[in-house]
């Protein structure tokens, strides 16, 4: 690569800062939801990643075919999604944490609905890449800075959701009961929250976290059904950076992971693929020194 | 081991190496001996996963291993002109020295984040694969030679897998006699001493070193041992299939590994294996069903979590094991 000059650099920076955010935005969304599940329910969610492609093609479909409002399409999507998730924990995976003996057995549950949401969107959808019309035309220029309108106006809805999200768990009830019921579920059972009822909204807030950023991300990158297992994994490393379990650490995580990657990607390009693979070894090296990321509790 | 379990393996012996290919040629379904030998190979991998679950790891990251090791097999057999049947331990080696490098740190992880930490360590092996020059990127290798013989003081133990009429029945016989002998020392392992010591650690860890149990020196060798297991499973596999790229084992792959314990149930050294076969033959049957393939597959499976939460063998000594296995 050529070594920049001063104003290119500023320049490349600037850019490189801007796609990462844009990034961020969307993962931090994504890694919300799964720490969500996983402080309520102690259940690691491995079929978030199917439920963002669910979301997708329901935005692909209700906005790129029927040809509804955006906006309408992506409630839509966070409206189904909410229904299955909530289905899901009622019917699936409440019984099976109950009977079990080891709280394990969820993470086959996971796995196996995992499977099954990939095979209904196969199923329904088929198995080509899909993608809908731009929602904004044109592109913001400047001396230092190009970004389609569209990536913009996608990444301001994710930075207030993030927000919103956040004030719903700082200051209405069923936020406060969840938040209660992931410190202590007992305590939070003892002093009259309805555990059950809240465990089912939180993974249905979940699940709708997942199915909106999925409705979001159609718009510009499109989405296949094949994406739902790196999307999971993606939302793992998440995670893992900022700790199971805490909102502020999925947010970090999202963030830093869309950071890394675009840096990686205009840093790292000239060697090959290997953006993933340094941040990979990079996070193994940070686990090592912090097992339990940046905020997460200190038990396994 | 008893004497009855010793019977018992030399029936199981003699059933799978007798009466099955008896079977298969009175009904013409050779093809089964390719499903069989990934079933058993299959098995030894997902053996290895059940003995890090023992020690209260839940791995999802044997997958690494497996192609690891079959890459390993597959560089020493095609660049290096080592005979195939000693790489195959080399690879199980490999698998394990490499485990305990990255084993180091990341067994120091619990719970979930153990579990999201090995999921990774899948993704990583396939990256590494697509980006080292040796192993051929996303082409890969292929046109791997078939396993030579084995000749010891000029008698031939084994013959020479390219020019027998049917090698994939050999392979068969070869992978049956493997997961055997693994299962036995993984029976022995986990009946002996050590094998107490990683219960105490399934347990309680704080508590398992506070009466002088060395903990993280035993994890590590637990780790070692189940890579290993997986490292030689891939090896195999590899030699069968004749060709390795760096999809040859994914993260689903890893999943199934831990779907088979899971089936099988967790308090069962055998359970692997009822998982396995279970399994993969379930998902075999049913391709007949075409594009429902899947849908029907995690139907089933999804149905049976809810009935036997605790894996199928549970359904055989369930009052005895509710408090005894788990506590």
């Amino acid at each position: 690569m050529v070594q920049p000059t001063s104003p290119q650099l500023v320049s490349f920076m600037a850019q490189v800062i801007a796609n990462g955010l844009y990034l961020g935005a969307q993962y931090a969304l994504i890694a919300l939801g799964l720490t969500l599940i996983f402080a309520l329910m102690n259940v690691l969610n491995f079929a978030h990643g199917q439920m963002y492609v669910l979301g997708g093609f329901i935005t692909y479909y209700v906005y790129g075919q029927l040809g509804f409002p955006f906006a309408l399409a992506l409630l839509a999507s966070g409206a189904t999604l909410a229904a299955t998730g909530g289905l899901i924990e009622k019917f699936l995976f409440r019984p099976v944490i109950r009977r079990s003996i080891r709280e394990e057995s969820t993470m086959l549950l996971a796995a196996a609905v995992a499977f099954f949401l990939d095979a209904m969107v196969l199923l329904l959808f088929g198995e080509k890449q899909r993608g809908v019309p731009k929602i904004v035309n044109g592109v913001f220029l400047s001396d230092t800075l190009i970004m389609p309108y569209d990536r913009m106006l996608i990444g301001a809805v994710a930075i207030i959701m993030i927000v919103v999200f956040m004030l719903f768990m700082q200051y209405s009830k069923p936020g406060r009961a969840m938040r209660a019921l992931a410190q202590d579920r007992v305590a939070a059972q003892l002093m009259g929250v309805r555990v059950d009822r809240y465990s089912m909204i939180g993974f249905a807030l979940g699940a709708m976290l997942a199915g909106v950023v999925g409705g979001l991300l159609v718009a510009i990158t499109g989405v296949n059904s094949g994406i739902g297992g790196p999307i999971s994994v993606k939302a793992f490393m998440m995670v893992m950076i900022g700790g199971a379990g805490v909102v502020g650490g999925a947010i970090a995580g999202g963030f830093i992971l869309g950071m890394l990657e675009s840096v990686g990607l205009s840093v790292l390009h000239a060697y090959g693929d290997i953006t993933y693979l340094v941040i990979f070894a990079a996070l193994m090296v940070f686990l090592s020194i912090r097992p339990n990321g940046l905020m997460g509790k200190p038990w396994g | 081991m008893t004497m009855s379990k010793l019977i018992w393996a030399l029936v199981f012996l003699a059933l799978s190496l007798v009466a099955v290919p008896w079977m298969i040629v009175a009904t013409g379904r050779s093809d089964l001996y390719y499903t069989l030998t990934a079933v058993a190979l299959l098995a030894i991998a997902s053996g290895g996963v059940w003995l890090t679950f023992y020690i209260g790891r839940i791995n999802i990251g044997q997958a690494a291993y497996a192609l690891l090791g079959g890459y390993v097999s597959t560089i020493l057999v095609v660049h290096y002109g080592v005979p195939f049947w000693l790489t195959l331990p080399l690879a199980g080696l490999f698998c394990a020295g490499a485990s305990v490098l990255i084993g180091f740190p990341i067994l120091r992880l619990r719970g979930v984040y153990f579990a999201m930490v090995t999921l990774v360590l899948t993704e990583v092996a396939r990256l590494l694969a697509l980006a080292l020059p040796v192993t051929n990127g996303a082409k890969g290798l292929v046109n791997i030679p078939l396993p030579g013989p084995i000749a010891l003081f000029g008698i031939e133990l084994l013959p020479d897998f390219a020019e027998l009429a049917n090698p994939r029945r050999a392979f068969y016989f070869a992978a049956v006699v493997l997961m055997v002998v693994c299962y036995a020392a993984l029976y022995r392992l986990v009946h002996s001493r050590i094998g107490r010591l990683c219960l105490s650690l399934q347990q309680n860890e704080e508590l398992a070193s506070s009466i002088g149990v060395n903990v993280a020196y035993l994890r590590l060798v637990i780790y070692a041992i189940s890579s290993f297991l997986g490292g030689i499973a891939g090896a195999m596999f590899i030699a069968i299939s004749q060709s390795i790229y760096p999809s040859s084992f994914t993260i689903a792959d890893s999943i199934n590994f831990m779907l088979n314990c899971f089936l099988g149930g967790l308090g069962y050294v055998l359970g692997p294996i009822l998982g396995t076969f279970l399994l993969y033959f379930g998902w075999d049957l049913l391709f007949k069903a075409g594009q429902f393939q899947l849908l029907i597959f995690s139907s089933v499976l999804i149905a049976l979590m809810l009935t036997l939460p605790n894996g199928l063998l549970s359904l055989r000594l369930w009052k005895q094991t509710e408090r005894t296995v788990d506590g």
